[in-house]
This record gives C-alpha cells, sequence and structure tokens, in this order.
C-alpha cells in the first residue's frame, strides 16, 4: 500500500509562488523581449498561476505567454504503457532572439525538458532558455539538465512519486506517494 | 482501454477489431489537432523509412499518405508502377523484396489484384498498409468517412448509414460496410441492381434500389462514382440514364426534413451520382473527409510504428 504525504500546501505554496515571481522580476525587470513557455498540461497549470501572479504584481495587461505540448517530441512514445494524450500547443509568437522561461511542474529526468527544446526549435533561435520547475527531483535525472528557478527541492527514490495539485482541480498543494 | 493495436498490418478492416478502430479514432483526434497547429510537424517517426508502393493510380491517396508520412518526420519514397521494373516483369515479391534491402520499415501499398498485401504479408517483416487493393479493401478510406461520420454525429451505435453507387467495384463500399457495422451502425447498400454484388445481404447489410426512399432511410449518405475502368461489361444502359435514376439532386435534399450528411470518397463525377448543388451544399462534408484522412493516416501510421 502506497502512502501519500503532503509536503507542501496552503499559504507557503502561495509563498512559494510568489517567490518564484519575484526572482523573475528580478531577473527579466519588466519582461522586455522575454516569454514564458509552459509545459503541457502540468507546466500549463503552473504557467497560469505564474502568469497571473506577475501581470498582478507588474499591474501590466499582457506579457509573452505560450503553451507547448511535447507529447509527440517524447523519445520514449514507443515504451508508453498509457493510450496517447495530446493537449494543445498555443504558441501564437516567434522565439527568435528572445529569453524564454520553460515552465514545468516536476524535473525528475529531464525528458519533458530535453523533448521541448526539440520542439521549440520550431519556433526560432531563442537568445537563451531558462527553466523555472515547481519540484526539482535531484538525483534522478537520465540528461544534463538542470532548473534555475525552484519551487521544491526533493531527494526522493526513484520508486517515489512526487504529484503537484492545483487549486483549478482540487487544492494547492505537493504530494509525495512512496 | 488499449494503448496498441492489435495487427502488425492494416490489411483490411475486416482484421481490426472496433477497440483497433476506436483507438485509431482517438490518436487521429491528436493529430487532427497537430495538423492545424502553426508548426505541423512533429518528429515521431523520425527513425522510420516508409515505401508508397503504387501499381495503380492514385492522387488523393497517395498525396494524403506522403502528407502524413511528412508530419510524422519519417523517410519517404516513392514508386509507381507505371515507371519502374514492374513493366520488364519483375513479380511482386521481388520488387518488394529489393526495396525492402534497401531497409524500409513499413510499405504502403495500393495493387490491382484483391489479396496482395495479404499475400506479401505472409512472406516479408514490415508493417504493411493497404492503400487500396483491387475491389476488395481501402482500410484507410473506410476509416476516415467513419471519423468524419462520428465527427458529425457522435457515437456510429444505432445510425443509419447509406452507400451508394457501384457497390460492385468498389472496394470503399466493402470497408466501409466492415467498419461501420464494428461500430454498431446499420448499413444499407443502394443502387442498380447489376451494380450490387449478389447475395450482399449476407454480410448483415440491407438493399435498396430506390434512392428516395433510401435517402429517407438514412443519416449518412456517401456517395460512390460508377468506375467505368473496372468495369468489362456494359453494366448500366448509360451514364446519363444512371444520373437520371440514380444521381442525387439538391430537390431530393429539399424535400427531407431532416438533417443529412453527404459524403463521397472521390473522385467526384458532378452531374452524375451527385450534382454540383449537393457536392457544395451545407450538407457536405467531402472536404473535411480530405483533412481528417490526413490525420487518420498519421494515426494509423504511428500506431503500426510504435509497434515495432
Amino acid at each position: 500500500m502506497k502512502k501519500s504525504k503532503t509536503i507542501l500546501k496552503d499559504e507557503r505554496f502561495a509563498l512559494t509562488i510568489d517567490r518564484l515571481c519575484h526572482q523573475l522580476i528580478e531577473k527579466y525587470d519588466n519582461f522586455e523581449n522575454t516569454c514564458m513557455i509552459g509545459i503541457q498540461e502540468g507546466g500549463v497549470l503552473m504557467g497560469d498561476r505564474i502568469y497571473a501572479r506577475l501581470l498582478a504584481i507588474l499591474e501590466v495587461e499582457k506579457l509573452d505567454y505560450g503553451k507547448l505540448d511535447i507529447t509527440f517530441y517524447r523519445d520514449d512514445f514507443r515504451t508508453r504503457t498509457k493510450p496517447l494524450k495530446a493537449s494543445s500547443t498555443e504558441m501564437n509568437f516567434l522565439i527568435e532572439g528572445k529569453q524564454v522561461i520553460l515552465l514545468d511542474d516536476v524535473l525528475y529526468t529531464g525528458r519533458s525538458v530535453h523533448a521541448a527544446m526539440t520542439a521549440l526549435q520550431h519556433y526560432g533561435r531563442p537568445e537563451n532558455v531558462e527553466l523555472m520547475v515547481m519540484v526539482d527531483r535531484r538525483f534522478n535525472r537520465h540528461f544534463p539538465i538542470q532548473s534555475d528557478y525552484v519551487g521544491l527541492t526533493i531527494d526522493a527514490l526513484d520508486e517515489a512519486y512526487v504529484k503537484v495539485e492545483w487549486a483549478e482541480n482540487g487544492k494547492d498543494k505537493i504530494k509525495l506517494i512512496a | 482501454m488499449a494503448t496498441e493495436l492489435s495487427t502488425k498490418h492494416v490489411l483490411g478492416i475486416k482484421y481490426l477489431n472496433a477497440e483497433d478502430i476506436q483507438l485509431i479514432f482517438e490518436t487521429a483526434d491528436n493529430f487532427k489537432e497537430v495538423i492545424n497547429r502553426p508548426i505541423k510537424k512533429v518528429p515521431s517517426l523520425r527513425d522510420v523509412t516508409i515505401a508508397n508502393l503504387f501499381f495503380e493510380n492514385s492522387t488523393r491517396t497517395r498525396i494524403s499518405f506522403e502528407l502524413a508520412e511528412k508530419r510524422l518526420s519519417a523517410d519517404v519514397v516513392n514508386f509507381s508502377a507505371s515507371s519502374s521494373s514492374v513493366k520488364k516483369g519483375e513479380t511482386l515479391l521481388d520488387t518488394v523484396n529489393n526495396i525492402l534491402s534497401m531497409k524500409v520499415d513499413m510499405v504502403v501499398m495500393r495493387h490491382p489484384a484483391p489479396g496482395a498485401h495479404f499475400f506479401l504479408s505472409q512472406h516479408i517483416d514490415a508493417n504493411i498498409i493497404n492503400a487500396g487493393d483491387g475491389t476488395h479493401e481501402h482500410p484507410t478510406q473506410a476509416l476516415l468517412d467513419a471519423y468524419s461520420m462520428r465527427e458529425k454525429l457522435g457515437d456510429l451505435r444505432g445510425k443509419n448509414i447509406a452507400i451508394f453507387g457501384d457497390i460492385l467495384h468498389s472496394r470503399v463500399a466493402l470497408s466501409n460496410i466492415f467498419c461501420l457495422q464494428k461500430l454498431g451502425a446499420n448499413v444499407r447498400v443502394c443502387g442498380p441492381p447489376t451494380l450490387i454484388p449478389k447475395y450482399i445481404e449476407k454480410l448483415g447489410v440491407s438493399v435498396s434500389y430506390n434512392v428516395k426512399e433510401t435517402l429517407r432511410w438514412c443519416n449518412v449518405a456517401n456517395v460512390l462514382r460508377i468506375q467505368l475502368e473496372r468495369q468489362d461489361i456494359k453494366y448500366i444502359p448509360s451514364i446519363r440514364e444512371y444520373a437520371q435514376y440514380f444521381g442525387i439532386t439538391k430537390s431530393m435534399l429539399d424535400d427531407l426534413d431532416k438533417e443529412i450528411v453527404i459524403m463521397h470518397p472521390g473522385p467526384i463525377n458532378r452531374g452524375v451520382e451527385i450534382t454540383s448543388e449537393v457536392a457544395d451544399s451545407e450538407h457536405s462534408v467531402i472536404l473535411d473527409q480530405v483533412e481528417n484522412g490526413v490525420a487518420v493516416r498519421m494515426a494509423v501510421l504511428f500506431l503500426l510504428a510504435s509497434k515495432r
């Protein structure tokens, strides 16, 4: 029987989101020539939240924000065990010469981020790409990929499963299932 | 739900089960979204080489397959019988084996002989997709037809689908019958008695020789072309007479007091099996069928490739 434990919720969850926003503002100031891209689907839920908070903090109408589906860019489609389920890609801008912030909920093996960077190639040559994640599971990486902004670092065994839940479909929390 | 097909080849709808068809449809939904993105190409099949072997003429199917392959980033080689060594007397198996020695992973083939794909599947290792074999089957066409119907009507269980025209020479008709029945629809064929195969009721379809009555019965009218090139004897007195008795016209649709979906696998002979007003009317989903064709073929290729 697997046990599930909540390791981040409520105020601390909200504080973490705010901290991540301020870290971005510290680096990107007013987000000139900068775009944010959420990776479907977890990264988009996180992206939506960060995006909404940034608009509120910066008191602006709009920033460049896109949603990227990477289902068909994954290198492990032949070994999948679940039915294919793609989401939509909504990228209404090119990233040529821009600073890109990729967002995902959990950084684990690095395969999603790897696939996302392959997918990004179609949208131009970015000036640079940074990665923001809600949870970074160190020590489980398959690729030399690291995050630049982290909500929470978790050291867990390979068998464990980390899940980020959002208020949109329940409550804001990070769960460790082991 | 299943995550992969039960077969290694798509030789005909006869060899697929209802779960396979559902899986293809759900995968096609994903690809339909992909081909409507600004960047239509995904790299899923970048390590796969596909040979398109067309021993019979084709425009739509061939372009549709080629686009599907290219949008999945597969490497593609094309071959048509008119410009090949087939003319020099090489057998089918030799031709295909020669192509496979160059490390081809999948074969998409159209061939005039019914059963050519089945024969090939017993001798070679590559995945085979039937793009039409004589008057036998054309599975991807039936899949895209059913997919387009599903898009319009939702679940096809209990829906009435009529197939009009030259049933005798049509591989699309046979594949459609198998596919729609597996999805739980009621199928009726309608055409001149000479162009309806004897004993077709044994497949579980009903037969009608009356166009108006059949139009009243059905939710979807799938209209086929008269395949003069396959007709060795006169089955109908003249095209003009066929158009008079079996052509579908705007006034027939106006008389119906209901929604109807008009489909046609192409090529259309305007003014024969349907008039231009019908083909271009709001009932017609003919061009949606073409769009869905690419998505459905991408799904079939993708699902077969993931079995490699």
